[in-house]
């Protein structure tokens, strides 16, 4: 810190200016902080603990070293080449054994199954069979079940001591570890989950093109009315924004179903005959137009603000220059309009591929997203370390785009309603 | 948009082709919505009109959905729940969220981009992503299947809405407001109550009904954490949709539009008051 010059200004008590100042801003920063931090704190426990959590359970791997403990040390010093020895066997059975007196074998046979189908028999077969079995185990584990006498088992039972693993997130991109721990595709009537997201990418991206093309006429006439007419139409694009989403679901469902309000007019009119009538539910279609629906507000609020500070003067300067109308909306209108189609284009599409609801809901089999398979990992399969894997690949992927937004737009400058 | 002098007559007929388009876009995000109303109404249990219905003859039309939600135990219990849930959630989230905007308002608020994007970041992560975070995490603590929970997690859900639109009315807010009711010699809890609140209540109103709205219409969630006890309305609704399809459905539909339209006057409401208070357009 460098002195300062020989009189200094101070405040009324003879305090340096710049001392009190610092202290000053000083006090206003601790109150600052102060005021946010009940919410911080709250935020980080009901939130942020856990989001980290769910991250962790991705790559947490307690199963087979908590299960086996016996075994793992055992094959400490194995040559993965043959068999292991009598040892390994007696360890692996005086493991079972704990593990079926205390009843937790279904974690680890789960775990195992995971990674090689038939590991959860092996283990719930070998486990019944303990009581009556007499040494040596070598011989009477791989009588009881065969894949006791493949390395690969053992090779595998090793890979998966470890604390950490990999092989959720292998899951969900559908790769999966040889016995030698070479990465590989997953056969090919196992792989879902790239497909799905894919699919997802893909429809969130016809979805946000939709809402464009919607969207886009639509500010740009609330943007260029007088305010008395456009705070009326401005209603008509909050009202849907502020309905229930399963209202607004439901209400596609009752027209779009086949014996829905669509179909009967098209009936009713001749243009399809009754036999004919259209599937335009629970598939891709019935996804579609229900979120095109569903999202079409938040197109249309962020282009709306950006056009609403285009003066109109530019366009009538470009026509007095000699502009056709086409061009003069090609060369000066849409290209300043551009921020606000990167900020509702992004916003979308960060909402469409994180949406579970309606595809839920509308979507069938083929119009189904990658959030359906994280709620049925957590739900039906109980592969919450896959769940996790696959929730936490997609919220990768949203943060890339939310940080794009962020750096364009600046999330404190959304507007809402 | 009138159209001017200058334009040719092919001008004009784009002019109005444009506007008609536009009818069609509104006409497809407002119709939908209204669809619903005559069908709540239907005598059969059919999600379309029925013939009586399209020749408005009242035999086609009757209250039996909309008594059939007011008898239910399921649906008034759902209802209730929603109301639990929703108030307390608002509550702690308008509450938490309002004194942290004061702070984040502040000039010398350290860290205020960091700091944001972590009080934004509920708006952001997929719903379907938070649900299964919290349904991990609270099931370690206890928490899932308990009322205390779905409060907690909505609570989280809403304060992004409350930290925005409070924040966006106190910085719009003018300091000097508070240096002239001094300087016309009222004391600070005077000036609280007669200048700063007055003009920061609408902002803290429509951020708790973001809140509100948020926690009521909120599904994946409590799908999640919920236990049976603390079945909601989009719950009940949205098992109402998967399994027994019956258009009880369509009359709680119509109420909830009907709300959302009081909701949507109540807002708008309020931002006129807010305009009108800091003299940005005349009465």
């Amino acid at each position: 810190m460098s002195e300062s010059p020989a009189s200094p200004l101070t405040t009324a008590d003879g305090v340096p200016l710049k001392v009190s100042l610092r202290r000053a801003v000083r006090r206003s920063k601790v109150k600052a902080l102060l005021l946010v931090s009940p919410l911080l704190l709250f935020l980080i426990i009901a939130f942020v603990m856990p989001i980290f959590d769910m991250l962790w359970r991705s790559v947490d791997n307690p199963e087979v070293s908590a299960g086996l403990t016996r075994t793992v040390e055992a094959l400490e010093g194995w040559d993965r080449q043959s068999l292991p020895d009598e040892h390994v066997f007696a360890a692996l059975a005086a493991d079972l054994q704990e593990g079926q007196e205390a009843r937790n074998l279904g974690l680890l046979s789960s775990r195992l199954n995971y990674e090689q189908s038939g590991m959860r028999s092996a283990i719930t077969r070998t486990a019944r069979g303990l009581r009556t079995m007499e040494p040596p185990y070598k011989e009477a584990l791989i009588e009881a079940h065969d894949n006791w006498g493949e390395v690969d088992t053992w090779k595998l039972i090793e890979r998966e001591a470890t604390p950490l693993t990999m092989s959720y997130y292998l899951m969900a991109l559908d790769r999966q570890l040889t016995p030698d721990g070479e990465i590989v595709r997953a056969p090919e009537n196992q792989r879902i989950h790239v497909n799905l997201f894919w699919r997802t990418f893909w429809m969130s991206g016809v979805i946000t093109g939709l809402t464009l093309l919607l969207g886009y006429p639509i500010a740009f006439l609330l943007a260029n009315l007088p305010l008395r007419h456009s705070n009326l139409l401005m209603i008509l694009v909050l009202l849907p924004f502020w309905t229930s989403l399963l209202v607004r679901t439901t209400t596609w469902i009752a027209i779009l179903q086949s014996q829905g309000v669509l179909n009967d007019v098209m009936v009713a009119i001749g243009v399809i005959a009754d036999e004919a009538r259209w599937q335009m539910i629970h598939n891709k279609t019935g996804t579609i137009v229900a979120m095109t629906h569903i999202l079409l507000p938040f197109m249309i609020l962020p282009l709306y603000s950006v056009m609403k500070t285009i003066p109109p003067s530019y366009m009538r300067a470009a026509r007095s220059l000699g502009g056709r109308p086409f061009l003069c909306f090609r060369r000066v209108y849409f290209p300043l309009t551009i921020p606000g189609i990167a900020a509702g284009g992004i916003l979308v599409f960060i909402l469409s591929i994180g949406y579970y609801i309606t595809p839920a809901l509308v979507g069938g089999q083929s119009g189904r997203f990658i959030t359906n398979y994280i709620a049925y990992h957590m739900q039906t399969s109980l592969n919450w370390g896959l769940a996790a894997a696959i929730a936490s690949i997609l919220l990768f992927v949203v943060i890339i785009f939310y940080l794009v937004f962020n750096r364009l737009i600046g999330v404190d400058k959304v507007k809402l309603g | 948009m009138a159209i001017p002098s200058y334009a040719t007559r092919g001008e004009r007929i784009w002019h109005y082709v444009f506007l008609g388009i536009c009818a069609l876009i509104f006409l497809f995000l407002v119709g939908p919505l209204l669809i619903i109303i005559p069908l709540s109404f239907n005598a059969q249990p059919y999600f379309t009109f029925s013939q009586k219905m399209l020749t408005l003859d009242p035999e086609g039309f009757s209250l039996r959905w909309y008594q059939d939600f007011f008898t239910s135990r399921a649906w008034l219990n759902a209802i209730k729940n929603s109301f639990i849930i929703g108030i307390a959630s608002t509550i702690l989230a308008t509450v938490l969220g309002t004194i942290a905007a004061l702070g984040l308002s502040s000039r010398n608020m350290p860290a205020r981009g960091v700091i944001m994007a972590l009080l934004i970041s509920p708006m952001i992560v997929p719903l379907i992503i938070s649900a299964a975070a919290m349904f991990f995490f609270f099931s370690k603590v206890n928490l899932a299947q308990t009322y205390l929970g779905v409060i907690l997690a909505h609570t989280a859900l809403g304060i992004p809405f409350v930290v925005i639109t409070v924040t966006a009315t106190l910085s719009s807010f003018d300091t000097t407001l508070i240096r002239a009711a001094h300087s016309l010699g009222a004391n600070p809890t005077r000036t609280f109550f007669k200048v700063v609140l007055p003009l920061v209540t609408p902002g803290v109103v429509s951020g708790a009904l973001f809140a509100f709205i948020t926690s009521f219409d909120e599904v994946v969630v409590v799908l999640f954490i919920a236990g049976p006890e603390q079945r909601t309305m989009p719950i009940q609704m949205w098992s109402g949709i998967r399994e027994q399809i019956s258009p009880t459905i369509l009359a709680v539909a119509t109420m909830l539009v009907l709300l959302s339209m009081l909701m949507l006057t109540t807002l708008e409401l309020l931002r006129r008051r807010g305009e009108r208070m800091r003299g940005l357009t005349p009465g």
